[in-house]
């Protein structure tokens, strides 16, 4: 019941020219809420009307807040004939329905159409009177705060991570509909955009719920998709980490987050000088334990990438659908007990508790210090399913009205099909557990969901990171954790998470194993895989670089099973040389661990692509990579003996080259171990491949090439001397640049302020004819390398400077048609400066070594250079004045901030980094989600598919950049564009575009502000601290 | 392999100046990449020329875009859709407004709306100007002029309030929108050793001097028509050459005034009395809008060239 929702409409900008004959508009706007629609006056003859209206208030349950969207139309008024529509704005409240986050949202919006685009500005002002309920049976979740962002958000603790939260809601596309026929584009996009907006509001409620009942009181790492599975529906589905989150408001807050264990690191440097006083000096924690818990933090990767394909395969697949519709039931409800008891179990062994959990997975990617102790590897499973058999009847004819739709999905007659996917994804998940276990592990990080689907046929991926985490985060109450012993007291610090979770004589798969050349006491991979942030503390040497591996493979076209069939089958072959590209690029850039790795396999009508990107790094802890070596099979030809060789030096050049190129200069460590030229480097990692109908039978597939050396080529065909071709034509970025999909560039630290966002789309069409797998290869290779030398022109101004948490997207829109889009930011960095502060570093860390651990002296180099993750601590002991409190943040990196001349009001920032380099975020003001459709009848006119689809990228940016501003925020940070669907039809001059983006609106102060501010009064930035305390509980 | 599409857009809107000169100098995509190529680009930043290619496509993208916001420069400030620091804007309006002498020279005080149109071919050829930069040029003047040709108070601020430029550009948009709206003859060849300068000086003058605000700041009417009742005065000055002692005294005036002043002063004096009646014929005449038209031709034939002898600089009143 409880809301009132408060719209003013103050006035109007740039209208379009409606009426020709005056060249004027005579506009008014209507304003609708769930079922209740109010209207302004008419104003006469202007293309800027001041309305100026009155409050409309309209009075809604909060569950309906939740949900629906404010829906603002903007109309011209025709005396005679029906009203033209100019266009609307769709505002999601949600961000006013938490205590802590926007107030009002009060700005200019653009007002956008769907067939036109944005056409003028309306400035609204919006707010909501929020009455307590404390109904304690309420199907809202108002209060909960939701974070796209992958880390614990920066002026937050947490207190507890509860873990995993799931939910997917279903519903009839409106494009697919009888109706559609009939109506016009504008109305059946307008259709979809509003059911989506529904759906969405919908989705975050149920999952806020979820999270109540877990006494979490926010998400992190939220993740929401969409399925557009065409004629079967439309699926929205999210996943997230529940947490139980504490603000982090003035510095006196701190003192008491201090005794608590599990404060977050990452935030606790942010905030401000007092922290790491507060370090220090906080009675419960010795400062030494800080240390080390800093160390074991974040890391996650281990070396072999056990993926799991599930390939299930598809015999079974057909059947899939239907038996797993039975379990899913099942499933939920087992997923339910699990919550359930884990209520009951709060207080209970946090161990327990840990294991006791349906899907110990976390979203996130970047953690508190000492919550990770271990990394297992990567896990993934993918399974096949056709969607033509979901189909439901049920749902036909309901549609239209949202109401309906809403109380049907608690009926469960209707709820056949989300527990349909449900048990799809459930199946999935238990199969990411099971190969977590085996690898050791008891939880699974770093983890996403994903989809791609073509016709009928769709390809459910989910991957993430085994690991073994510190209990300590995950249960409730803090006096507990105080007790819990350190696991991690005695890990030195950089390596802990490097270390094998799993029995060395019993391992999972042939690996092969080293004392760790850090604390030489524990056992570490050769190789490892991950698919999470490089750890704060993790001791990098050199810089990193961006690795991918692509892949084309054609597959004929078929139906339905037949088709499913022929993708299961390709799909273990797929990833098993992904794979292996993967791991020769990587030794080929002489680095031995993968971080933020994500293997995207899509499905076309002919074909299929995987694309895998990750972060190399050379992690000190882990032995030195081994080259490669070439064998040919032919060996009695002369002229074929001195191609091998020359090709081989020319392999060995490149390694040197990029040993140079990326910094990497190991120390040289005398040991017995490391000094072994790498007899055996076999890398082998195997996936264990499952079946998606029964993930008990895991089937083991052996990624190693055999028995043989995995480094060593065997070029025995033109198929593999085009894999060594392709090895050598990944040409480094040119100097001064740097890329990276991770948040951070390992070796980077000084970040400067400024920072360019973008989005770059480009579609190829292969020229049909004899297409081979080698030329489609190389198509895809070059289109990928094409568009990154593009952006390195493109971006060249701003050199030096580093593209990071660059995400490449593939999809086959039609036969032969590939698109590929990019987003990424690229950063500056100062050279100089690092070098600076590179050196006061090593120098502190040199003294904290020696007294330590004498380890440590042996990696001074490495540690300056890579500074982020080192120096969390020590730096912000002593370094007071520059506000130290960047310091200890892992990914802001950005202590160096210029002065960053004035930055003038109004322009908001976007980033799909969680930090602003040079800023402190203040607030979070919450989550955007915005889905927009565009579509044209006039493509040439509107200078054709790239000036289409260029006008709404565009368009999508500023009404992202509207929304924050109006929400009070300067940024956008975790951005992500979560899906392009992009379709043309030039023939018939149209094209129609689908965007899906989100990300956490935030206010941010620049760090030399900041100073300013901090001094004049203390206070100042944490207004809004009070409620942090109150929502814990 | 072909690509269909490509695009590259930035949250902040991403402007090479040197492409948005060629852009509004009016080359093709494929003459600029010549041209970039030709800037010795791609040896310094090592990028070949496909990437040359589409990074150019993509910048005349954004500049056709761009486009309609740089025709109504206040709203390049409010609009949304691209995000552009202000300084960027500044330049960008700046250099869109820029224009080229020679091209000015040659439309300067003709009919703006008819006949030039036609005639913008045979100027680019003239003066080098591509035909595309031509038509903006023109486009240009043309948006301006229709802007303020209504608006009362300072033409020079009403210039700059509405399309932001400079103060600089905006005085000689003030002087090209002066000499359109009273379509003095300046394309005859005995003027044309006259720059844009000369004539940008004179506007101002004319501007300040002649029209009805200089003559009452009270009223708050246009800069741009010249006060008729000042003109008809003019046609009183006859008597300073019909009336041989108001000759001698205005001349002794003058001579008052400018000895000392002038380089050639003795010259001048010699010549007074044909000079005088040179200008106050020509100012007499100036109720008619024909020779108002034909001021500065008169200037030339009746002040300027008696006085070429002796070189003197152009110097009006």
């Amino acid at each position: 019941m409880p809301g009132k929702l408060k719209v003013k409409i103050v006035a109007g900008r740039h209208l379009p020219v409606m009426d020709r004959a005056s060249d004027l508009t005579d506009a008014f706007v209507e304003v609708k809420f769930g079922n209740t629609t109010f209207k302004t006056d008419v104003y006469l003859k202007s293309l800027n009307p001041q309305w100026n209206s009155e409050w409309f208030k309209f009075e809604v349950d909060d569950e309906d807040l939740q949900d629906e969207p404010l829906q603002i139309t903007v109309l011209d008024h025709d005396t005679y004939s029906a009203n033209d529509a100019i266009g609307k704005v769709y505002i999601d409240i949600d961000p006013l329905l938490y205590s802590e986050a926007a107030t009002v949202i009060s700005g200019w919006f653009p007002i956008y159409d769907t067939i036109h685009g944005i056409r003028g500005e309306i400035n609204v002002v919006v707010k909501v009177d929020l009455f307590n309920d404390l109904n304690r049976f309420r199907q809202s979740s108002c209060g909960v705060k939701f974070f796209c962002t992958t880390s614990i958000p920066k002026c937050y603790r947490a207190v507890i991570i509860h873990g995993f939260v799931e939910e997917l809601v279903v519903n009839e596309d409106p494009e697919y509909q009888w109706i559609d026929r009939i109506r016009t584009p504008r109305a059946s996009n307008e259709a979809r955009q509003r059911l989506i907006s529904l759906m969405s509001g919908e989705l975050q409620r149920k999952i806020g719920l979820k999270v109540l009942e877990m006494r979490g009181n926010a998400v992190v790492g939220y993740l929401q998709c969409f399925d557009l599975e065409g004629e079967s529906g439309l699926v929205v589905r999210a996943i997230g980490t529940a947490c139980t989150l504490d603000k982090l408001s003035s510095p006196a807050a701190l003192l008491p987050a201090c005794n608590s264990p599990s404060r977050e690191m990452k935030e606790i440097p942010f905030n401000e000088d007092p922290n790491p006083n507060t370090h220090s000096s906080g009675p419960s924690t010795p400062l030494k334990n800080q240390t080390y818990s800093f160390s074991p933090s974040k890391s996650y990767s281990r070396q072999s990438s056990s993926s799991d394909t599930d390939l299930s395969l598809t015999p079974k697949t057909g059947m899939g659908s239907g038996s797993a519709g039975k379990e899913g039931g099942p499933f939920k409800a087992l997923l339910r007990q699990q919550t359930q008891s884990a209520l009951e179990q709060r207080g209970g062994s946090p161990h327990r508790f840990c294991r006791r959990r349906e899907f110990p997975f976390f979203t996130l990617t970047a953690f508190p210090p000492g919550f990770l102790v271990h990394v297992g590897g990567v896990v993934s499973a993918r399974s096949v399913k056709l969607l033509d058999r979901i189909h439901n009847p049920a749902f036909v004819g309901i549609m239209g009205n949202t109401r309906s739709y809403k109380l049907l999905d608690w009926n469960s007659f209707n709820s056949d099909e989300p527990e349909t996917r449900d048990a799809w994804w459930a199946e999935i998940r238990q199969e990411i557990k099971s190969h977590a276990k085996a690898l050791g592990c008891h939880a699974v990080v770093g983890y996403s969901e994903s989809t791609s689907i073509c016709e009928e046929v769709c390809i459910l991926s989910a991957s993430g990171t085994a690991a073994v985490l510190n209990p300590r985060f995950l249960q409730d109450g803090t006096v507990e954790g105080c007790l819990e012993p350190r696991l991690e007291e005695n890990l030195p610090a950089g390596c802990g998470f490097c270390h094998i979770p799993y029995d060395e004589l019993n391992m999972p798969f042939p690996a092969h194993l080293t004392y760790c050349n850090n604390c030489r006491k524990q056992k570490v991979p050769d190789v490892l895989f991950t698919t999470i942030d490089l750890p704060v503390d993790a001791t990098v040497i050199g810089k990193g670089c961006l690795i991918q591996a692509r892949l084309c493979r054609l597959k004929k076209k078929a139906q339905a099973e037949a088709n499913a069939t022929a993708i299961s089958n390709l799909l273990p072959f797929m990833e098993y040389e992904v794979h292996t590209q993967l791991m020769n690029k990587l030794k080929l850039k002489a680095m031995n661990a993968l971080f933020g790795l994500r293997i995207q396999i899509t499905v076309g009508e002919n074909m299929l692509m995987g694309l895998a990107s990750a972060t190399g790094v050379y992690l000190a802890a882990l032995p030195t990579p081994g080259g490669i070596q070439i064998a040919g099979k032919t060996p009695n030809d002369g002229s074929y003996e001195q191609h091998i060789s020359h090709m081989q030096k020319k392999i060995n050049d490149t390694i040197a080259k990029n040993k140079e190129l990326y910094e990497i200069n190991p120390p040289e460590i005398s040991e017995e171990i490391i000094g072994s030229p790498i007899p055996e480097p076999r890398q082998r990692s195997r996936l264990l491949r499952s079946q998606s109908e029964s993930s008990d039978e895991v089937t083991e597939l052996d990624l190693s090439h055999g028995k043989k050396d995995a480094f060593v080529l065997e070029i025995d065909d033109t198929d593999a001397m085009e894999d060594v071709h392709s090895l050598l034509t990944d040409v480094p970025p040119p100097s001064g640049f740097y890329s990276c999909n991770t948040e951070i560039m390992p070796g980077i630290n000084n970040w400067t302020s400024e920072i360019q966002m973008f989005t770059s789309v480009r579609v190829i069409r292969l020229s049909s004819l004899n297409l081979t797998n080698q030329a489609l290869n190389k198509n895809f290779n070059d289109l990928c390398e094409n568009l990154l030398k593009s952006l390195y022109f493109k971006l060249r101004s701003m050199i030096p400077c580093c593209l990071c948490h660059v995400n490449f997207t593939v999809s086959l829109p039609e036969d032969e048609l590939i698109q590929v889009t990019v987003t990424a930011v690229a950063i500056t960095f100062d050279k100089n400066q690092a070098l600076q502060t590179t050196k006061t570093h090593a120098e502190k860390l040199l003294q904290r070594a020696s007294t330590d651990n004498e380890e440590l002296l042996q990696f001074p180099l490495e540690l300056c250079s890579d500074s982020l993750p080192s120096h969390p601590f020590p730096p912000a002991k002593a370094v007071t004045v520059e506000k130290a409190s960047p310091m200890g943040e892992g990914n802001f990196r950005n202590r160096s901030a210029p002065p960053c001349a004035n930055s003038t009001v109004g322009v908001v920032k976007m980033t799909p980094l969680s930090f602003i380099p040079g800023a402190k975020i203040t607030k979070y003001l919450g989550i955007i989600n915005m889905f927009f459709i565009r579509e044209t009848t006039s493509l040439r006119e509107e200078g054709g598919v790239s000036g289409f689809l260029h006008a709404f990228i565009a368009e999508v940016f500023a009404m992202v950049r509207a929304h924050v501003a109006a929400l009070g925020g300067n940024a956008v940070v975790s951005y992500i564009m979560k899906q392009c669907v992009f379709m043309e039809n030039p023939n018939k001059n149209q094209a129609q575009c689908l965007i899906n983006v989100s990300g956490d609106a935030v206010v941010f102060v620049r760090e030399s502000e900041l100073e300013v501010v901090s001094a004049q009064q203390p206070a100042a930035n944490c207004q809004p601290s009070c409620p942090g305390g109150e929502v814990t509980t | 392999m072909t690509s269909e599409l490509d695009i590259f857009v930035g949250n902040t809107t991403l402007i090479d100046e040197d492409v948005y000169r060629l852009w509004l100098d009016g080359y093709s995509v494929s003459d600029a990449v010549v041209l970039r190529v030709c800037s010795g680009i791609l040896e310094q930043t090592g990028a070949t020329a496909a990437v040359l290619q589409s990074d150019t496509m993509d910048h005349y993208r954004t500049f056709h875009m761009l486009e309609r916001l740089l025709h109504a420069p206040p709203k390049m400030l409010h609009q949304l859709i691209f995000q552009i620091p202000p300084s960027r804007q500044a330049l960008l309006i700046e250099s869109y407004y820029a224009f080229d002498e020679a091209f000015v020279r040659e439309v300067l005080g003709k009919k703006l709306f008819k006949g030039t149109k036609k005639d913008l071919d045979d100027i680019s050829t003239k003066t080098g100007i591509t035909l595309k930069s031509c038509r903006r040029h023109l486009d240009n003047f043309k948006r301006v002029f229709k802007v303020v040709e209504e608006m009362r108070g300072s033409l020079v601020d009403n210039i700059q309030q509405h399309f932001l430029l400079s103060d600089r550009l905006a005085r000689d948009y003030a002087a090209i929108v002066f000499f359109a709206n009273n379509r003095f003859e300046t394309g005859k060849k005995k003027l044309h050793y006259l720059s844009f300068g000369d004539f940008a000086f004179c506007a101002e003058l004319m501007i300040q001097n002649w029209t009805l605000r200089a003559i009452d700041s009270q009223v708050d009417d246009m800069d741009m028509d010249l006060d008729k009742e000042f003109l008809q005065d003019l046609k009183e000055l006859k008597v300073l050459v019909a009336d041989k002692d108001l000759l001698d005294l205005h001349k002794s005036l003058v001579c008052t005034a400018l000895r000392g002043k002038l380089g050639v002063f003795s010259e001048m004096e010699a010549n007074f009395k044909n000079l005088s009646r040179g200008l106050v014929n020509v100012a007499a005449k100036l109720t008619h809008n024909k020779d108002v038209r034909d001021l500065f031709v008169d200037l030339v034939e009746k002040f300027v060239e008696p006085c070429r002898s002796d070189h003197w600089p152009l110097n009006e009143y």
